[in-house]
């Protein structure tokens, strides 16, 4: 027999103090940064703060869903993922057009090499099952293989961003974006159809949208578009973790000067600058630390034990880090920076991007039970 | 090993990049731009992953 144990009311109050001194932290450090890096910087990590508690939270994300329709058509994870899309769209689109100056869409060439990154990228983020996004919050909420990942994908974006012009020069296509009315309509149809295909595809009983979904769904939709209106350009990952490598590697000497995208003057501005002024820092500081907060809130996640793995899979875990970074700075983006933004801005590399990874993912799942990530 | 002591050495290390970073580069609140970028007349001018080569095209000669 099953015996319920009833929480005293001590051990409750003493949980209701505590959660309300974790707001409390979270509410200082924004207002920290606003003081001393500026408050626009300030809202950009709240808005982090909101990414990260609503991906840990309700347990919103990419690699998972993707790799729940491919094995188990369960289609949920990702509908909601385009409902998300359709609903930034719906406002992005019409404000970029409307304010050409101000914001800016994740606009991106297609190209061979952006085709190969996100092909990678998608296979990468499967071994780990974490993708941009994924990582940093997997890692903040105590995923060991996401903690041993995330430094790599932060070396990888540093290389892929180096290297880049040589991937470029293979061939890209000039940037194709979908813009105002026709734009919108266009991306909306493209949307509905896709989501339709998988809805198809998708196992009788399992089509359904949970309401933690939908409830997700529309508040990333508010934090994407919180941080369009904010910062004047999309949610986005990589670029963030490219520049934290950037910074250790001038720091601990390195010449960088003869890579034509960090010796740029844009990006020596942003070297010579506070990690604390970059928007997708800020915002990727607060997914982890809004991820690190929901653990604690729920009092008992981080008392799980962690697996432990052979070598080999560390191995594979360091591999995929290094190729999710490099590989998603070739892609002009992650699932963040290319699908999700880059889609509901209009950019038609977004859809390239989405299908390139997807056929990855197919790849990536089958290197997961090679590499022992998964039981065979 | 819980995912507690994970979850703390990922939060440490976070605070440790960005002391580092506060004390190499200090952040200088008097440069801050205005409150929202929208409405504000001010171009968008922050790095990002997708727009590298637009910004580079403007800012490196021959490129």
């Amino acid at each position: 027999m099953r015996i319920l144990r009833v929480p005293s009311a001590d051990f409750m109050m003493r949980m209701v103090l505590f959660r309300i001194a974790l707001i409390l932290t979270a509410l200082i450090l924004v207002v920290l940064v606003s003081l001393f890096s500026g408050v626009r910087f300030g809202i950009m990590l709240l808005a982090g703060f909101g990414f990260g508690v609503v991906l840990e939270g309700l347990r919103f994300g990419f690699a998972g869903p993707w790799r729940a329709m491919i094995l188990h058509r369960e289609p949920a994870g990702i509908l909601a993922q385009l409902l998300a899309i359709g609903l930034v769209a719906c406002v992005a689109i019409p404000m970029l057009a409307a304010h050409p100056t101000e914001l800016s869409g994740a606009q991106a060439p297609i190209g061979w090499a952006m085709i190969g990154g996100a092909f990678v990228f998608g296979a990468a983020m499967q071994i780990i099952l974490g993708c941009g996004s994924g990582t940093l919050v997997n890692a903040g909420s105590g995923n060991p293989v996401s903690l041993v990942a995330l430094p790599f994908f932060a070396l990888g974006s540093f290389a892929g961003a180096y290297h880049i012009f040589w991937w470029t020069d293979l061939g890209t296509l000039p940037i194709i974006t979908l813009k105002g009315g026709t734009g919108l309509v266009a991306t909306l149809i493209g949307l509905i159809v896709t989501a339709g295909i998988f809805f198809m595809l998708g196992k009788k009983g399992s089509r359904g949208l949970p309401r933690r979904y939908i409830i997700a769904a529309i508040l990333i939709a508010v934090l994407a578009i919180c941080n369009l209106l904010v910062a004047g350009q999309p949610w986005g990952v990589v670029y963030g973790l490219g520049l934290w490598a950037a910074k250790g590697a001038v720091m601990l000497g390195f010449d960088i000067s003869s890579s034509i995208f960090w010796a740029a003057s844009s990006s020596v501005g942003r070297l010579n600058s506070s990690v604390l002024t970059d928007y997708t820092s800020l915002t990727n500081i607060g997914m982890v630390i809004g991820a690190v907060g929901v653990s604690v809130w729920r009092n008992r996640d981080l008392s799980q034990p962690v697996p432990s793995y052979p070598l080999r899979t560390w191995f594979a875990v360091i591999v995929a880090g290094l190729a999710l970074g490099y590989a998603s700075r070739l892609a002009f983006g992650c699932n963040v920076g290319a699908f999700f933004s880059g889609i509901s801005t209009g950019s038609l590399h977004g859809w390239v991007w989405f299908i390139a990874a997807f056929m990855g993912a197919f790849l990536g799942i089958r290197i997961r039970f090679f590499v022992g990530l998964e039981p065979s | 090993m819980t995912r507690g002591l994970t979850s703390t050495i990922a939060l440490a290390g976070l605070f440790i990049l960005v002391g580092i970073d506060i004390w190499v580069t200090p952040p200088n609140p008097y440069q801050s731009p205005p409150l929202v970028a929208f409405g504000s007349g001010f171009s968008a001018s922050g790095g990002f992953c997708g727009n590298l080569l637009n910004e580079i095209s403007t800012t490196v000669p021959g490129q």
